[in-house]
């Protein structure tokens, strides 16, 4: 055979380049506008025809992490040079910096509750997804079906007891509840996909280990924690995207000290409608989850689907 | 093998329990390594689940707590699926998961079918186009309403230049005919890579043999693609419609930060509904009620779907 009757042909693979190319292009576009308004001037932001030269400024990552207030230009003079370049940027307004404002807040309570989360939920789900490979648990299938379904559950049916359970326990608006709760959630995923890694490592390196004279838990230990540990990290990923990304459950539930980035990032809109502020509170937050995407190329599908699909 | 502890010289008892968790039977292995996790899902899922029906057959309302709670049976209920609000919040999320399905089915599995073609630089684009599915739909849904500002937006912009039409002369969000759209038109761009993905998974799982012994018989492409491609790839695009419907069922952040319902109620999709009745009415009770049905249409349509997908897989 000269050539493979499924190997497309030159022209294929060129047209279907071009299509693919023009649609990838297509959809980063608002990606890329989201990431270009956050270092633009508010009157930039909003001109119009929509502006793609402009002259790059910090000015909304400096609105974002400060709150100001407007200053007399008498007390201006008194205050005499600006001392550093976010307070410049300021002074162009007439303003003075007065404080720091809550997304610095927001975003660290996002960095514990995700990590918090997604710590617990890999070390519940590694000891379950392993007992679910390797042992014979009783209606273990019933069981596994039975983690998966929690997912299909809209998160407003069950935030309303939720609600009232942890008001009850004095869990609302902690970390801690959160945190639970988060686990919660992401635990049908971290069984489901570490099974599926753990399910692939051979039964066979823990024989040996147990022939050696190790128990069952340091051949677990030491044997298949480390050939688990590309798909335990891979799973930490998908879990720390999904507790970052949350949304409804941080609405409903946190107010204040626990509260995530994402209600919070709409509210920056709330007065004088700030976009590059927007724009730049928007980037910072979905900057670490774009780097994960890329590093997570190879296991997106099974990530996504539970496992449920392989490539 | 002795272990890092005890070698530090600490107490004993940590030692002493080492030994013992090393001494564990598979059996008790099993048991102590699966319960937290069920205990964990019992209490944040099941419990919450069981007391929801249960708050589903009184009147409480959560801001008055201190008001006896009255049994009313199934009232709720009744009053629910006749109440014309809830169901045109039905419709209104029917609309939604329609067009979102048949949009998404089509142009992912477009997608998977070009980037199957093995061009030089499959993976990096493949990437890009994944991107937008990764991120929060909350913060998304909040940007795109900037996007579709009518005078200043990218979006009018862009149609405007496409089209000739006044950019400033429609408003995405604020139209009651073209709201529903917006949302649609979020959620295809959100989550189109997640139908590819699995599309394309689908497609390389098809062994080259078929289509070689397709060739032999002098089958046309034509007919390659509909009696091999779609019939292979079928059990997947049907899992990737499952798991796309039952996130949009629940469809609540990306539209809550776009539209928020409106304008008046034409986006208010079920879960947006059921979070106004909750939270916003404090109507407990009823809105407990309100979840049960959601949750039972969710589990129902899903269960029947399941059927039909394995039904295609054994084929």
């Amino acid at each position: 055979m000269n050539h493979s009757v499924t190997e497309p042909s030159r022209l294929q693979k060129w047209v279907a380049g071009i299509l693919v190319v023009g649609y990838a292009l297509v959809t980063i576009m608002p990606l890329a506008w989201i990431i270009a308004t956050g270092f633009k001037s508010p009157g930039d932001a909003i001109a119009y025809p929509p502006k793609l030269i402009y002259e790059p400024t910090l000015e909304g990552y400096v609105n974002l992490f400060t709150t100001r207030s407007r200053a007399t230009p008498e007390t201006l003079a008194q205050l005499g040079p600006p001392q550093t370049w976010y307070d410049a940027i300021v002074r162009q307004y007439d303003m003075v910096i007065s404080g720091p404002s809550r997304y610095g807040e927001r975003f660290l309570n996002s960095v514990i509750i995700g990590f918090g989360s997604t710590f617990l939920s890999i070390f519940l789900g590694t000891l379950a997804a392993y007992a679910f490979s390797r042992f014979r648990v009783p209606l273990k299938d019933d069981l596994m079906f039975f983690i998966l379904s929690t997912r299909m559950m809209p998160p407003i049916a069950v935030a309303i007891p939720i609600f009232l359970m942890y008001r009850q326990l004095g869990l609302s608006d902690t970390h801690l509840g959160m945190i639970l709760l988060y686990t919660a959630v992401n635990l049908s995923l971290s069984v489901w996909l570490l099974k599926g890694f753990i399910d692939e490592i051979p039964v066979e390196y823990e024989e040996a280990a147990l022939i050696d004279g190790y128990t069952r838990f340091q051949a677990f230990s030491k044997v298949v924690l480390p050939q688990a540990t590309t798909g335990i990290a891979s799973t930490a990923i998908f879990c720390l995207i999904f507790a970052w990304n949350e949304y409804a459950f941080a609405v409903l539930l946190t107010s204040g000290t626990a509260q995530t980035a994402p209600p919070f990032i709409p509210t920056i809109i709330g007065v004088g409608k700030d976009w590059p502020a927007v724009a730049a509170g928007a980037t910072l937050f979905l900057v670490p989850v774009m780097v994960f995407t890329i590093l997570l190329r190879k296991h997106l599908l099974r990530g996504i689907t539970f496992g449920a699909v392989r490539k | 093998m002795t272990d890092d502890n005890t070698s530090r010289g600490t107490a004993t008892a940590p030692a002493r329990l080492r030994r013992r968790i090393a001494g564990l039977s598979d059996r008790t292995l099993a048991f102590v390594f699966i319960v937290p996790t069920i205990l964990l899902l019992l209490a944040i899922n099941i419990f919450p689940l069981i007391w929801t029906i249960r708050l589903s057959l009184t009147n409480y309302r959560a801001n008055r707590a201190n008001e006896a709670i009255e049994w009313v049976g199934l009232r709720n209920y009744e009053r629910i699926l006749t109440d014309p609000d809830i169901w045109n919040s039905m419709q209104a999320t029917a609309h939604f998961l329609i067009w979102t399905l048949v949009l998404q089915v089509l142009i992912g599995f477009s997608l998977a079918y070009l980037i199957n073609k093995k061009f030089r630089g499959n993976d990096l684009w493949t990437t890009i186009i994944v991107l937008p599915m990764m991120l929060s739909p909350a913060v998304v849904g909040n940007f795109w309403t900037f996007l579709y500002q009518p005078q200043i937006g990218l979006f009018n912009y862009v149609v405007a230049f496409v089209s000739g039409v006044d950019p400033a002369s429609f408003s995405m969000i604020g139209d009651v005919r073209l709201a529903p759209w917006s949302i649609v038109i979020v959620d295809t761009w959100m989550w189109t890579p997640f139908v590819m993905l699995i599309c394309l998974a689908g497609l390389r799982s098809i062994p080259d043999y078929i289509y070689e012994a397709a060739e032999v018989d002098r089958a046309s492409r034509w007919r390659q693609f509909w009696t091999i491609t779609i019939p292979m790839v079928l059990p997947f695009l049907m899992l990737a419609v499952l798991f796309r419907g039952i996130e949009n069922f629940k469809m609540f952040d990306l539209v809550v930060q776009l539209t928020g319902g409106g304008p008046g109620s034409v986006t208010e999709l079920t879960s947006i509904n059921l979070k106004r009745e909750a939270f916003e009415k404090w109507r407990t009770g009823y809105s407990s009620a309100y979840a049960i049905i959601l949750f039972v249409t969710v589990f129902g349509l899903a269960s029947i779907y399941v059927k039909a997908l394995n039904k295609v897989k054994e084929r």
